[in-house]
């Protein structure tokens, strides 16, 4: 049998295919013209939105809540996940509550949310920090737990003290699984942002940029409006990949 | 028949014969009167063994009967439900000793590189760095270790590893070395290679050390003395001595002694396994 060698370029056709189907539609009109713009009027609504146009400071500003919401999820949770984690009674003692939590959809949380922080920015932010904080929590917490054990009494038959068994053995155990968290917290920080946006009395961001566009029935700025979401999401769970890989090297070997 | 030859003077089971053979070479490890339980399983009970001082003892017996357990008491990885074990009349706590895992890959820190994993014990002690580049470089001289240390553990072949996870456990200077069963996880070229690299190593430090092996043949080619034990409560079956000398090689493996050695630990150990 022949040896399998995947081509680099393998993804690429995929998005030709996509957009090839795009042109056919439209050129054969299978969908109203109104609801279904060219790709070529998409592109360029994008290409213009994001030089210079709207889309690109709402763009921004969603990087930003969803930066920061993420940053304040993983300042609680990845200490609180450890302390938990060290212990893993204390652990079993409130995973109920963790998962409980965690299942419970972010977006019901935004009355409450709203409640308490009226309705500016701190509330889309700490609703999607509240359900980033969760998984990342959850992650971190098994990650310590699940530290090998061979490694942990490596490190005490050689001496080592409680506290450095967890600062050198635990903590960087707990590291592959730590990114994990933080790429599906930032993923679902993004998904709560943009919620947020279309319906939390927002005046800028994707989320009201892709709502406002329906609105205003400008199709193409719309669809730009949802790729930016796209490749936004896309593009943060790249950058976490590509961090993850400079500094947890180990991971997966 | 008789099998036990003029080298393979063994011993009988039980303490009084062992401190016996203990005043030949001054007792190292003492351990008195050793109780061990999992859950209902009587792993050892009151148990007593001496380890001579600068020699290699290897540890063999029936599957489960508790030859780890027995290393892992002595090292303290495990607690004893009773019993005692000194070091010279020392408590553990009073002595540096060594310990190799058998799982290299789960034992050496993957974000250190080679030469950090081998320093991380001196660094635990508080050694200066300046001390602890002498010391490692001391050792790595003294074994003629010829290995790239810059890289990771994960980057080095399983042999290679195990290695590490050695000079890990020397590089402290220990009084006593402890090995689980530290070469079945390699392929049999890398154990005849690691076994004389271990060899080497005893010879060169003369370090007391103890070996748990499921290997017959490397529990008597490496060994001062085979300590072979019974099923569970593991007793001692026999306490086998050899002493070809060192280095042994290839050929030490067809020598008569060698021969007569292991066949007579075999029986012992089938004994042993048909009690059951």
């Amino acid at each position: 049998m022949k040896g399998i060698r995947l081509d680099p370029g393998l993804p690429v056709i995929g998005v030709i295919g996509l957009v090839a189907l795009w042109y056919v539609a439209v050129w054969f009109e299978v969908v109203d013209k109104v609801l279904l713009p060219s790709p070529t009027d998409t592109f360029r609504a994008l290409w213009k939105g994001m030089t210079g146009g709207r889309l690109g400071f709402d763009f921004w500003r969603t990087v930003e809540r969803t930066c920061l919401a993420t940053l304040i999820a993983a300042a609680i949770a990845i200490p609180l996940g450890i302390f938990l984690g060290a212990s893993e009674k204390l652990y079993r003692s409130v995973e109920f509550v963790i998962d409980f939590f965690r299942s419970t959809p972010a977006s019901a949380m935004f009355p409450l949310f709203l409640v308490l922080f009226g309705v500016g920015d701190e509330t889309k932010i700490s609703v999607a920090a509240f359900g980033a904080a969760l998984v990342i929590l959850f992650n971190v917490a098994y990650g310590v737990m699940n530290a090998r054990k061979t490694r942990l009494l490596a490190a005490k038959v050689m001496g080592a003290s409680r506290l450095r068994v967890l600062t050198d053995v635990m903590l960087l155990e707990s590291l592959p699984q730590t990114f994990v968290g933080l790429r599906n917290g930032v993923s679902l920080a993004l998904v709560i942002v943009v919620v947020a946006e279309m319906f939390i009395g927002s005046t800028d961001g994707l989320g009201h940029r892709v709502f406002e566009a329906q609105q205003l029935f400008a199709m193409p700025d719309m669809y730009a409006a949802i790729f930016a979401a796209g490749a936004l999401g896309y593009g943060l769970n790249l950058l976490f990949l590509l961090v993850e890989r400079q500094f947890v090297h180990w991971s997966g070997k | 028949m008789n099998r036990e030859g003029g080298n393979a003077r063994a011993a009988s089971a039980g303490p009084a014969v062992i401190a016996a053979a203990g005043a030949a070479g001054s007792a190292h490890v003492t351990i008195r009167g050793l109780c061990k339980r999992f859950d209902d399983a009587v792993v050892y009970d009151r148990f007593d063994l001496d380890i001579p001082h600068g020699k290699l003892i290897s540890v063999f017996g029936p599957n489960g009967c508790g030859k780890s357990t027995l290393i892992n008491m002595i090292a303290g990885l495990i607690p004893t439900d009773g019993g005692e074990i000194l070091f010279e009349g020392k408590p553990l706590r009073d002595i540096k000793f060594g310990y190799v895992f058998q799982n290299y890959r789960e034992a050496l820190f993957p974000w250190l590189r080679s030469l950090d994993n081998i320093e991380y014990p001196l660094k635990l002690m508080k050694l200066p760095k300046g001390e602890r580049k002498a010391r490692t470089e001391r050792l790595l001289a003294h074994l003629g270790v010829k290995l790239d240390l810059r890289r990771y553990p994960y980057e080095l072949s399983g042999g290679q590893q195990q290695l590490i996870s050695i000079m890990r456990a020397l590089v402290v200077e220990p009084e006593i070395l402890f090995l689980d069963e530290p070469f079945s996880a390699l392929d049999y070229e890398m154990t005849l290679f690691m076994r004389d690299q271990l060899q080497r190593v005893f010879v060169e430090t003369g370090t007391t050390t103890v070996l748990v092996s499921h290997d017959l043949e490397e529990a008597v080619y490496l060994a001062d003395r085979i300590l072979l034990l019974s099923r569970r409560p593991a007793a001692i079956a026999d306490y086998v001595s050899y002493d070809a000398p060192r280095p042994r090689t290839g050929a030490t493996l067809s020598q008569q002694d060698f021969v007569r050695v292991k066949a007579h630990c075999l029986d012992v150990f089938q004994r042993e396994v048909r009690k059951a």
